[in-house]
């Protein structure tokens, strides 16, 4: 069973929605003595950085996602979701997030190297391309298009946690991973195929965590 | 890197798609649920349902939709008409559409452009105008209620003041070329891109796959939107996709 953090900040119907296509079982809780009893967890999320961070300070749901992670069990962070999971971002204001991978969450500049202005946010289909480091989020998932809609980006050092990028005007973090930890910056609720897949492994992975107990 | 994305549109009114659209292969050309598998299975970036219903009964029948097709569709969606308070996006929302668009309701109170993206990010809150050029104030004007009713607004400062208080994109139609097939309106098009830091995407016009190609390359266009030139089969998405690729033109 996969659990989806209900922290009020996520657009929960369309990730419920694709699950059940997929055929994978799943609960929306913001209750952490439910929660713990799924066998992976999804964080979605939209909205602000700063505003989500002190929901999930003030449930204790930020303490419990770290007990959860260092437990080694799955968890999948989406768009805001994926950035929760980094050490800090400086949307608005520094603030600290969950801090299960290395990084920083920073805005887009909106201008290039060569001084020509971009739009922000990076909205629409961007093409996957994948870093080379394995990891089974990613198992016989093309390097296609996904749907993307932020203004922050992950900037981190270790690029043995990147999996896939993307290309905006500098290099995006798509897919990161490390073990049991994993997030995308896109939505694969809303990115066809691809999404789909990613899904389908997440849900795999799930599964297989199960057994392994 | 980023593609331009072809949005097909569907008008439904109580629960109904309406203005003539030419599917035979469909089982009910009337669903709006079908034609949204049908375009996903096409290659539509995206899809925008308008809902034109008069009723209050057609409104409650548009969120049975929306729950309906948010329930297929693995591609985002927008909906707009008749979204007047911050509670009618939450509805929308919450049943399961990706984005809101807001028009008349904008214009009346700029304000609901901030409520909506404090509420709910400014991803989710697409402003729509529909634009007329004005010769005595060499400039186009904004005007509202389904382009019946003239407003005070410019449209590069409409545009402007409506991403100030939080739009993430603008659905910009041109009245001008509208239902004319003549192609989208380059001029405003590229106008309101180089006013605005978020996508834009153009509407009207589009009545051959060279439109498309027009107004991505002179207009920088992010994305375009097009009805019955997909309806009534002259061209289809995927072969705009197609000819949009072999012109050079990123897309999916």
């Amino acid at each position: 069973m996969i659990g989806i953090v209900d922290y009020g900040m996520g657009n929960l119907h369309s990730v419920s929605k694709a699950l059940e296509r997929l055929g994978f079982e799943y609960k929306i809780s913001s209750d952490i003595y439910v929660l713990v009893e799924m066998d992976g967890l999804i964080l979605p999320g939209v909205g602000a950085f700063p505003d989500a961070m002190e929901i999930l300070q003030e449930t204790g749901l930020a303490a419990f996602l770290q007990d959860w992670a260092y437990a080694k069990r799955p968890l999948l962070g989406i768009c805001l979701g994926m950035q929760l999971l980094f050490k800090e971002s400086e949307e608005y204001q520094l603030t600290e997030g969950i801090g299960l991978l290395p990084g920083r969450v920073e805005r887009f500049k909106g201008v290039n190297a060569q001084g020509e202005v971009y739009k922000v946010p990076h909205m629409g289909w961007n093409k996957l391309s994948f870093s080379g480091n394995d990891h089974p989020l990613l198992k016989e998932v093309e390097e296609g298009h996904v749907y993307f809609v932020h203004s922050y980006a992950v900037k981190t050092e270790d690029s043995s946690i990147l999996l896939a990028t993307a290309d905006y005007h500098e290099e995006v973090p798509a897919v990161v991973g490390r073990g049991n930890i994993m997030g995308t910056q896109f939505h694969p609720e809303k990115s066809s195929t691809v999404g789909m897949n990613i899904l389908k492994n997440f849900g795999k992975i799930v599964e297989e965590a199960k057994e392994n107990e | 890197m980023l593609t331009k994305r072809i949005i097909p549109c569907l008008d439904v009114k109580e629960g109904r798609v309406v203005k003539g659209v030419q599917f035979v292969n469909l089982r009910d050309a009337g669903d709006p649920v079908e034609l949204a598998e049908f375009y996903d299975s096409e290659g539509a970036d995206e899809l925008v349902f308008l809902d034109i219903s008069a009723s209050h009964e057609g409104r409650e029948t548009m969120i049975d939709v929306v729950e309906q097709v948010a329930g297929k569709l693995a591609i985002p969606f927008t909906v707009g008409g008749g979204i007047n308070t911050l509670e009618d996006m939450k509805r929308v929302l919450r049943a399961g559409a990706d984005k809101v668009s807001l028009n008349t309701a904008a214009v009346n109170r700029p304000e609901l452009i901030k409520e909506g993206a404090d509420f709910f990010g400014a991803q989710c809150i697409v402003v729509a105008v529909d634009a007329k050029y004005d010769k005595d104030i060499r400039s186009w004007r904004i005007y509202t209620h389904g382009g019946r009713k003239a407003t005070d607004w410019e449209v590069l400062d409409w545009v402007k003041e409506a991403v100030r208080l939080g739009a993430g994109e603008i659905l910009l139609t041109s009245m001008d070329q509208d239902g004319e097939k003549k192609g989208f309106d380059v001029k405003l098009t590229k106008a309101v891109s180089a006013a605005v830091s978020v996508p834009v995407i153009a509407s009207g016009g589009a009545g051959k796959v060279d439109d498309f190609t027009e107004v991505f390359n002179e207009a920088s266009a992010d994305a375009a939107l097009a009805a019955s030139i997909f309806h009534y089969k002259e061209t289809s998405v995927a072969e705009v996709k197609d000819y949009l690729k072999k012109e050079g033109v990123p897309v999916r």
